[in-house]
């Protein structure tokens, strides 16, 4: 039997503590000890981006973190944006209004991923957003319409 | 795609993570950025029996200017610390310029400088920069510390000479000599891959504007950073003209014997290693500062 190591960690504002094994991915514990499963899990080996969620405020890639590393930081993910299910963040309204989305597979990845780019370059050029989401995969939008929406958002408060 | 179970251990201190290192040898792994072992770990190519994550020893995380005016860099020091910095920048600007090279930036969150140059991958671009810039490292274990020369270090596929109780625990990144310029060149499908073939350079101009000292070392063309010396040596002396550059290319490009993949076959790679030798040669020519 593996040994277990406790973990305590604060996503989308919330304190949590649990009992786990050093092997498990952050993706993992974020899915199936937490229940959030709108970190998606595209390649597990750090290529695809759609596990993409913050840690301490910056992107990072959950498949390829252990849970045990994420002990006594602040994790954001896909959950934390929407202020309340009424009202989308202004990037979710953004991909909404632009058809940035089909399946919508790799959205959670490319919105934690342009989160904190967006923070620190609140108008980026077209140049500067595909270099942004260069580490994103979508098999469906072709790009374009991810780039529209982020030409086109305005994110205020 | 799920990793092997394993023991953890996460030390605050050097001294602890020495000890580690010491008491499990080879059934251990460093685990710094975890960029490269955990992909490795989930595909269960790599199995360790033992992680020792040094994120939490924070002493192994710094970026300092070193007296000989050039940088000091903590092995855990993260990749994209290392492109924001100012410091780096100004005083190395050829690091600077690589690290958007380097993957994506969310693994430029997480990666180090550390972990990438003991990776030992002959595709990274860390490895080429730091023989091109003469740099050092320091690797330390419970039986002393010391200094080894970044063209030394590597000595084969993935394979550097750590030892299995050594920890690399400190870049020392020299300045650039005076009249020196430097460039990178890659070529990769898509920005953030693995470069197909890249190359590194650094050229110093005497005061008569001839080709005093140069550095060509190439990425993704064998078993690590390989350096170019026929086409050095053929610069040597030499007024740096494009006809100059050109005939030395030709010659060095033909005695590096890359490998073909799923990427590239053996000529077009190659054709790449002269292209690009040419275009980062003229371009470290042309950064020379007059003095
Ligand atoms: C999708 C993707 C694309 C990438 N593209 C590129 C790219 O284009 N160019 C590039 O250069 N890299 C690329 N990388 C790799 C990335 O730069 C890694 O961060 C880096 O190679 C390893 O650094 P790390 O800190 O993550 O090390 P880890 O993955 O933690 O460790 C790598 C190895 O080094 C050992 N190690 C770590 N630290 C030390 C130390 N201080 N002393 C001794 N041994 C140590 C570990 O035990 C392990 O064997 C890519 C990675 C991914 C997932
Ligand atoms: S699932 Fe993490 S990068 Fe693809
Ligand atoms: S919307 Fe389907 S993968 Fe991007």
């Amino acid at each position: 039997m593996t040994e277990l190591y406790p973990v305590q960690l604060t996503v989308n504002g919330m304190a949590y503590a649990r009992t786990i094994e050093p092997r498990l991915l952050l993706s993992d514990f974020l899915r199936h000890e937490l229940g959030l499963t709108g970190t998606h899990v595209g390649c597990e080996h750090g290529s695809c981006g759609a596990c993409t969620v913050l840690m301490d405020g910056q992107a990072v890639r959950s498949c390829i973190l252990f849970a045990v590393q994420a002990d006594g930081h602040e994790i954001t993910t896909v959950e934390g944006l929407a202020a309340n299910s009424a009202r989308l963040h202004p990037l979710q309204e953004a991909f909404r209004a632009a058809h940035g989305l089909q399946c919508g597979y790799c959205t959670p990845g490319f919105l934690m991923t342009l989160i904190p780019f967006l923070e620190e370059n609140p108008t980026p050029s077209e140049a500067e957003i595909r270099d942004a989401l260069s580490g994103n995969i979508c098999r469906c939008t072709g790009y374009q319409n991810i780039v529209d929406a982020v030409l086109k958002v305005e994110i205020g408060d | 795609m799920k990793p092997a179970p394993f023991a953890y251990f996460a030390p605050r201190s050097l001294d602890e993570a020495l000890a580690l290192l010491q008491e499990h040898g080879y059934e251990a792994k460093l685990l710094a950025g975890g960029q490269s072992l955990i992909p490795a770990m989930n595909f269960r190519l790599a199995q360790p029996a033992a992680l020792i994550d040094i994120n939490r020893i924070d002493a192994l995380s710094f970026l300092e200017p070193a007296s000989d005016g050039g940088l000091r860099i903590g092995a855990m020091t993260r990749q994209r610390t290392v492109e924001r910095s100012a410091l780096v920048a100004e005083r190395a600007p050829l690091l600077h310029a690589t690290m958007p090279f380097i993957a994506h930036m969310q693994i430029r969150n997480r990666g180090t400088l550390g972990g990438n140059l003991a990776h030992a991958d002959p595709a990274s671009e860390l490895p080429a920069v730091m023989v091109a810039l003469g740099a050092r490292f320091r690797l330390q274990s419970q039986r002393g510390a010391r200094w080894v020369n970044a063209a030394d270090f590597y000595v084969g596929l993935f394979a550097t000479t750590l030892e299995a109780d050594e920890m690399l625990v400190e870049i020392a990144v020299p300045p650039l000599p005076p009249r020196t310029g430097w460039s990178i060149q890659e070529i990769a499908r898509r920005r953030g891959d693995y470069a197909i073939v890249g190359v590194a350079a650094t050229a110093t101009l005497n005061a008569d504007g001839r080709c005093h000292a140069a550095r060509l070392v190439y990425l993704s063309v064998g078993e690590g950073p390989i350096q170019a010396h026929d086409a050095v040596a053929a610069l040597h002396g030499q007024a740096p003209t494009a006809a100059v550059i050109a005939a030395a290319m030709r010659g060095a490009s033909q005695r590096i014997e890359p490998l073909g993949d799923i990427h590239a076959t053996p000529a077009y790679r190659r054709q790449l290693i002269e292209v690009l030798g040419r275009r980062a040669l003229t371009e470290a020519f042309a950064r020379v500062q007059p003095t």
